[in-house]
């Protein structure tokens, strides 16, 4: 039956827009030069902290914003957690893949929070972004590295970039979920005192999706996490080289403890969005 | 009196087909039939009206009958399909978006039945929020904000959060941020319907004292009669979206339009049958089951009271106690209560009307116990309460 329709040649359409896009170089390379020094400022300032000030500030930086509830178990994990990458030698590893998880959210938020804003104020957008989200959250990521080696070449910025386009969908979500949430009456409240949009978002809406939009901005920081491995493969150093590496050498041992550093950081930073996310009530 | 607001044919229509439910409408086609052959809903039907300067102007109906859309069409949080909103005289569907953010900042600020309080911001900060996106400075609008709180009686809340408060209290606050920026109209969308009833005649009484200095244009929106009996200098009465009568309160009652006017002004009557239940107070008890006669007394001294009402565990009705009798178990060392109650205690359900307690209670001195149908008791009545209830009635009754 389908050999009587001959095959659609959607890859060769694909191929084709990828050559087509790739005229803009000048564009791709502006953004791999601002991409990349966002990169390389984050590394040269983890290069900066010696270990022992690193995990002084992050335990004291967690200490300040868990002040109200005084969580002693997180203070002491982090310390020990931090303690083993030092004491394993993932130290450089682990920094970088923070920069590349701190990068890609950073950017994923600039971006996201936007697009989330248009979403929640416009019903037209909301329709248009919902499958284009589900594409880029559903679609496998290891899909994204072919045109981003394409444009951006290889290192930590088509790393970057590939864990921007699988962890921002969260941020835009809940963003959107967020305002949308916001209780009618508060919204003709700041209607009827004369609000202009700008001062109803700024005043009402972000403040009242905050808590949903910081665990919007908090799940996209665990995709970019799970996306280091992936990125590893185009270049992109970090613990996810470590892992990456020990698969090829099928060595269970080294791939287990850059595992584990992973999931250290993850727990790390999870808890340090949360505990940001809860501080004011 | 000069006029203040006139509304003119407004109207609104709720779904698609809308120039043709129009045409329908101006055919004099019902509600139903407009539905049924355009699928459109009629909101607000060629409403009419002229709210006089400083006067509260009672728009009144079931829910369902369009009075909160018509509200929200005098700010345009609701945009009209047709007719025309007169402020001053000046028509606001003729401003484009920035003079109405200035008619909604200067001239007209709104009062919601939940309150609407900003979770996020302080008492201060919510009461300033109209003064603030006004662009008005931080010293001058606390200073205003902090006197319009200190104006609806609420003292040393100003750095609580909405949420602390009780929600008489927060409607205080509402009522706080709609005089804070001095605007001469305010739409007040079933302000004390959220309220208990209690918190609700307070706060009725709160506005009246206040319209007494500040002489605003109220517009009032309400399904209770009573509240709209009692705050409303002309009530004008909706019903599925139609004005049915417009006029005083004793117009009202003396001349009711037609039969839906008539069979509201019943609903007054039957409730002004005040029971049992609307005058009883909350009693002082012990638990013969639990307390002894030391917990009696000191509860009777805390309270300033001479006897006390008596439950068992279940809250099931037993008796009452005397000081004197109990401080003499005390000397005695007796600790059991039970010796001393008195049983030959006036009783009566929460429903007798008040009207048959009067002669009871006159001659007895002790206060009758309210039971439900299970025993329990539920209330007492005192002879002040009864006397209060009644000249009340006096003077709604004329």
């Amino acid at each position: 039956m389908m050999s009587l329709i001959s095959k659609i040649p959607l890859a060769e359409w694909i191929n084709e827009f990828v050559k087509w896009l790739t005229q803009f170089t000048g564009f791709f390379n502006g953004i791999t030069t601002g991409i990349g020094a966002v990169v390389d400022l984050f590394q040269w300032f983890f290069d900066l902290l010696p270990q022992w000030l690193f995990i002084i500030l992050i335990i004291g930086i967690t200490y300040w914003a868990t002040r109200k509830e005084r969580k002693w178990t997180l203070l002491v994990f982090e310390f020990l957690g931090l303690l083993l990458i030092w004491n394993l030698g993932f130290w450089r590893d682990m920094t970088q893949t923070l920069t590349l998880v701190l990068t890609s959210s950073l950017i994923a938020i600039i971006i996201g929070i936007p697009l989330g804003i248009l979403m929640a104020k416009s019903k037209t957008f909301e329709t248009i972004m919902k499958p284009i989200l589900d594409l880029m959250q559903t679609m496998p990521a290891f899909v994204y590295l072919i045109p981003a080696v394409a444009f951006f070449g290889i290192g930590m910025v088509p790393g970057v970039i590939a864990s921007v386009i699988f962890a921002m969908p969260p941020t835009v979500r809940m963003t959107n979920l967020g305002i949308r949430q916001v209780p009618a009456d508060l919204i003709e409240a700041a209607d009827s005192y004369g609000s202009t949009s700008w001062q109803k978002l700024v005043k009402v809406q972000l403040p009242l999706a905050k808590s949903t939009l910081m665990a919007g901005v908090n799940q996209s920081m665990m995709l970019a996490l799970s996306m280091v491995v992936i990125a590893s493969m185009i270049g992109a150093m970090g613990l996810g080289t470590q892992v990456y590496f020990a698969v090829g050498r099928n060595d269970a041992g080294s791939g287990f403890t850059s595992g584990l550093a992973i999931v250290i950081l993850a727990i790390i930073l999870d808890r340090m969005t949360q505990a940001f996310n809860k501080k004011k009530h | 009196m000069t006029v203040k607001v006139e509304v003119k044919q407004l109207t609104k229509i709720f779904g698609k087909r809308i120039p043709k439910a129009q045409e329908l409408l101006k055919a004099n086609k019902s509600k139903a039939e407009i539905l049924e052959a355009t699928g459109a809903t009629i909101g607000v039907d060629q409403a009419n009206f002229k709210v006089n300067s400083g006067e509260i102007f009672v728009i009144m109906g079931l829910s369902g009958s369009g009075k909160s859309t018509l509200i929200r069409m005098i700010n345009r949080l609701i945009e009209p399909t047709d007719g025309s909103i007169l402020i001053d005289g000046e028509d606001l569907m003729s401003l484009d978006k920035k003079a109405l953010l200035e008619v909604r900042r200067k001239k007209m600020s709104m009062v919601f039945q939940n309150f609407a309080l900003f979770p996020n911001r302080t008492i201060l900060e919510n009461t300033g929020y109209g003064l603030e996106v006004q662009g008005i400075d931080k010293s001058v609008r606390d200073q205003k904000s902090h006197d319009a709180l200190e104006l609806v009686g609420l003292h040393g809340y100003d750095n609580e959060l909405p949420q602390q408060l009780s929600g008489g209290m927060q409607q205080r606050v509402g009522l706080a941020r709609a005089l804070a920026n001095d605007a001469e109209i305010l739409l007040m969308d079933e302000a004390f319907s959220a309220l208990d009833p209690l918190n609700r005649k307070d706060m009725q009484d709160e506005l009246l004292d206040l319209q007494e200095k500040m002489h605003k244009t109220i517009i009032f929106i309400s399904h209770d009669l009573n509240e709209a009996l009692r705050i409303g200098d002309r009530i004008m009465i909706m019903r599925d979206g139609v004005v049915v009568q417009t006029g005083t309160p004793e117009e009202i009652l003396t001349h009711p339009a037609n039969h839906y006017v008539e069979r509201f002004i019943e609903d007054v009557d039957r409730t002004k049958l005040l029971t049992a239940a609307n005058v009883m107070i909350r009693p002082n008890t012990v638990n013969i089951d639990k307390d002894g006669p030391r917990i009696a007394i000191r509860r009777m001294r805390d309270n300033d009271i001479s006897s006390i009402y008596v439950v068992d565990n279940n809250r099931k009705f037993v008796g009452f106690a005397d000081a004197d009798d109990v401080i003499k178990l005390i000397q005695e060392n007796n600790p059991d209560l039970s010796s001393v109650i008195q049983t030959n205690v006036p009783e009566t359900s929460a429903k007798t009307p008040v009207k048959e307690l009067i002669d009871k209670i006159s001659t007895t001195p002790i206060p009758f116990a309210v039971l439900d149908d299970e025993r329990r008791l539920v209330g007492i009545i005192v002879r002040g309460a009864v006397l209060g209830a009644i000249a009340g009635n006096e003077v709604t009754d004329q």
